[in-house]
């Protein structure tokens, strides 16, 4: 369980080793407080959606899923996709009108980063790994706890390296988006360092 | 074709090409880069989902109420990319079970919605396809010159085939194994995107914090 837990946070980092949800990874790196905010909300989206699309996977989609109604050669796992799609954004909507009722301040920090991550690709990305890798519910909600954490890590380090970069003087076409790039793979490089490094 | 029309096929490829300007669709493609076959077919799919898409809901976009059209989009991207990885499935099993879950990932793959949103809903059909295959053709580009290189230098073969025999079977060529892992390929695109810039300065973003040199300091 530990394992799955650093395993997804540090050597299997969805940003730094998947590539996933590099999109927003670059674009909403800018500040330290926004990465933070982004960072956030998707650890609390990721650790639940991956839980709920664990049950609907297994509860509606798999094979024999159906079975108690009397269909038991019924496979819907092709429609895992369309779904998963759906749990996400109704989750994120959900989200945001519990957080608006009941949290208004809490709201306006995290709102604008929830639509956000609807299409963020390590969102969908932690659900597929799910279903790819056969978690059962104890593992997945530790997988989405850890591999949210792992993707608000690396945002939140990256920013406070791309702030300080601002001041840099680096070649004119390398500006920008390329140093980012650049930066990303160094990071990504640190990372690759904990493969190989085993609890006691 | 006229010009006008050509334009929006080949300004993607290097000019406004989805990866290195827009910022578009990075999330999943790298990872299928250690190789040329799987970067070919992941190519191709995208390819035929965005030109797909876009011209499916630059059909539909007089019908469409504002309110809804992200979920609408959204449902064509994702039945769009559901039929493609059945069909890969069907007739190229291995090659499927090697990109995993990253077909699946077109889904949220910014490019396609990201083109849907700011083309295929203001323009007529055709220019839509165009600019579909287009930005596909651009994002393959990218894709493919970095699985060229990546699979050169990290396993001494092309397609599979070997190019530059290995010291382990008694050839000369000793693999670099850092290309097969992920930071080589934010390397390459890094510098990439310094060759294109270079050759096309009207990409350089430009710079907040100039460096003022101490002369102009001191005279001022």
């Amino acid at each position: 369980m530990i394992e799955i837990l650093l395993k997804s946070v540090f050597q299997e980092n969805l940003a730094l080793t998947f590539f996933l949800g590099i999109c927003t990874f670059l674009a909403v790196s800018k500040r330290v407080e926004t990465a933070v905010g982004l960072g956030v909300a998707m650890i609390v989206v990721q650790s639940l959606t991956v839980p709920i699309n664990y049950l609907i996977f297994q509860g509606l989609l798999v094979e024999g899923a159906w079975a108690w109604v009397g269909l038991p050669e019924v496979d819907l796992t092709y429609l895992k996709l369309i779904s998963f799609i759906g749990v996400i954004a109704a989750t994120v909507q959900i989200m945001e009108m519990t957080l608006e009722r009941y949290a208004p301040t809490l709201h306006q920090s995290l709102g604008v980063f929830l639509p956000l991550i609807t299409v963020n690709c390590a969102i969908l990305g932690g659900s597929l790994f799910m279903v790819e890798r056969r978690y059962d519910l104890p593992e997945s909600v530790v997988y989405g706890v850890g591999s949210g954490v792992g993707w608000a890590l690396a945002i939140v380090a990256f920013a406070a390296i791309r702030e300080r970069l601002r001041y840099a003087d680096a070649p004119e076409g390398l500006r920008g988006l390329g140093l980012a790039f650049i930066v990303t793979g160094l990071m990504s490089m640190g990372f690759s360092a904990f493969v190989g490094v085993t609890l006691p | 074709m006229r010009k006008s029309q050509l334009h929006h096929l080949t300004a993607p490829l290097i000019d406004n090409n989805p990866v290195t300007l827009q910022m578009l669709g990075i999330c999943s493609a790298l990872a299928v880069t250690t190789a040329l076959d799987t970067a070919l077919i992941m190519s191709l799919a995208l390819l035929t989902v965005l030109a797909t898409a876009s011209t499916l809901i630059s059909l539909i976009k007089a019908h469409l109420p504002s309110s809804i059209r992200l979920v609408v989009q959204i449902t064509i991207i994702a039945s769009l990319v559901i039929v493609t990885d059945q069909v890969l499935r069907a007739y190229a099993f291995e090659i499927s079970q090697r990109l995993s879950v990253f077909v699946g990932l077109i889904v949220t793959n910014c490019i396609v919605l990201g083109r849907a949103e700011a083309f295929a809903m203001h323009n007529p059909v055709w220019p839509s396809f165009l600019d579909g295959v287009g930005n596909g053709l651009g994002y393959g580009l990218i894709l493919m010159i970095v699985a060229t290189i990546r699979e050169l230098f990290g396993s001494g073969a092309l397609f599979g085939v070997t190019v530059l025999p290995l010291a382990t079977e008694g050839g000369w060529f000793e693999p670099l194994g850092f290309m097969l892992l992920a930071p080589s390929a934010f390397f390459i695109i890094g510098l990439l995107i310094w060759g294109i810039r270079t050759r096309r300065p009207a990409q350089i973003e430009a710079n907040k914090f100039p460096i003022i040199s101490q002369a102009v300091v001191e005279k001022t």
